[in-house]
């Protein structure tokens, strides 16, 4: 465990004022507040430091005992103990052998329930809530989870239940959520600190692709083989969809690379019931191989037309 | 008034100790919208998240109505790029 100066913390000098700490601490907080920088872990942590700092140093009695053991405050107990004893004997009179060490008691510091604040913090003041009520309150931290979906799960809406920390949580996922894509449950992350709200859980989806279609946000995006004759003369071609078998018409004389849009066929819009974005399907012309003598013949009379 | 979906605005001010006016500069600057139902005001359930976080801006950081406005612009600003770039990233490893 670290010595953490709280001075440093929110950039003040050891002999500024109560002015000047409110003062640096608002202006830090407004820069890392959790709720203007939305799921940011760096700041979320920056703004805990700077409201544990804020705790000690708003507090004239917690700044007290924070400026007078200062690196020592390790000790700060053991001192506190020892002094008092001493006062005790010289009431007594000399010679009662008092022990000049401070080690060979065990102090015990509360740690329930205060998340957010440092071990250092603990230690010295014994936890947020030790009997005076803190004077910042500020919500817990946030968790996050991941959830793991296959690109056929996401283009439907459903429920799933995932467990946090013992908690059964059933969530609705709808059609169409985009891989990474986070969603917030509000009030299911730690609980807050001094009666400040609990944070959120933050689920982010992990999309796996399971078909062959590539996706890119609402679109849906595919390459087909087709057949020669079939490009040539024109025909249908029935094709896999996120929604069934398909059949498509092929015009006549479809070249190689041709993209067709199928509207409404793509990617579910999320959030927007009924609405789909659209799929666009490549053909991939595949030329005949293993001819026949009779096959050779007609392509070379086909060849001798065209020239 | 019997209605899940709408809180009393004069009980929401009394749980989280703040004046109405507060609510009440939210909404003539159309960051949250209220419901008036025979002469009392009510919150629609999915404006609380909203108004929660407003509230701590303001009483937290005291930041005042226009700033509460800036912040909120930017945010929603920030949301869309950041949806932007997730779909752009998408995009990019679907390569």
């Amino acid at each position: 465990m670290d010595f953490v100066d709280y001075y440093k913390t929110l950039g003040v000098a050891k002999n500024a004022s109560a002015d000047d700490i409110k003062k640096a601490y608002r202006k830090l907080a407004r820069k890392f507040h959790p709720d203007v920088n939305p799921n940011d872990k760096e700041a979320n942590k920056k703004f805990q430091q700077i409201n544990e700092a804020n705790e000690v140093l708003s507090d004239a009695e917690k700044r007290k005992k924070y400026d007078q053991y200062g690196e020592n405050w390790k000790h700060a107990d053991q001192y506190e103990q020892q002094r008092h004893q001493q006062q005790q004997q010289g009431r007594r009179g000399f010679g009662s052998g008092g022990s000049s060490d401070f080690g060979g008691g065990e102090y015990t510091y509360s740690s329930e329930d205060e998340g957010g604040f440092s071990d250092f913090f603990e230690s010295l003041f014994g936890g947020a809530r030790g009997g005076r009520r803190s004077q910042a309150k500020y919500r817990g931290q946030d968790y996050n989870a991941e959830l793991n979906l296959s690109l056929t799960d996401a283009s439907t809406t459903h429920k799933q239940t995932i467990t946090i920390n013992g908690k059964n949580v059933r969530i609705t996922i709808p059609a169409g959520v985009e891989n990474g894509q986070q969603i917030k449950l509000k009030g299911y992350g730690s609980p807050g600190a001094n009666g400040g709200p609990a944070g959120d859980l933050i689920i982010t989806f992990v999309i796996k692709n399971d078909t062959n279609l590539k996706r890119e946000g609402n679109n849906l995006y595919k390459n087909e083989d087709l057949d020669l004759y079939t490009a040539v003369l024109g025909g249908d071609k029935t094709i896999d969809t996120l929604s069934g078998k398909i059949k498509l018409k092929v015009a006549p004389e479809t070249q190689n690379g041709t993209k067709v849009r199928m509207k409404g066929k793509g990617y579910p819009v999320y959030k927007k019931e009924g609405e789909f974005g659209d799929l666009y399907v490549t053909w991939n012309i595949k030329l005949p191989t293993n001819l026949t003598e009779k096959q050779k013949e007609l392509f070379t009379e086909l060849s001798k037309l065209s020239s | 008034m019997e209605n899940d979906d709408l809180i009393r605005a004069e009980d929401f001010c009394v749980y989280h100790n703040i004046e109405y006016s507060f609510i009440h500069s939210l909404e003539d600057s159309g960051l949250i919208t209220v419901t008036s139902v025979e002469q009392a005001t009510y919150i629609p359930a999915d404006e609380i998240q909203k108004l929660e976080k407003f509230i701590r801006l303001h009483y937290d950081l005291d930041i005042n109505i226009e700033g509460i406005e800036t912040i909120n612009h930017l945010l929603q600003k920030i949301e869309e790029m950041q949806h932007e770039l997730l779909l752009l990233r998408n995009s990019v490893e679907a390569e």
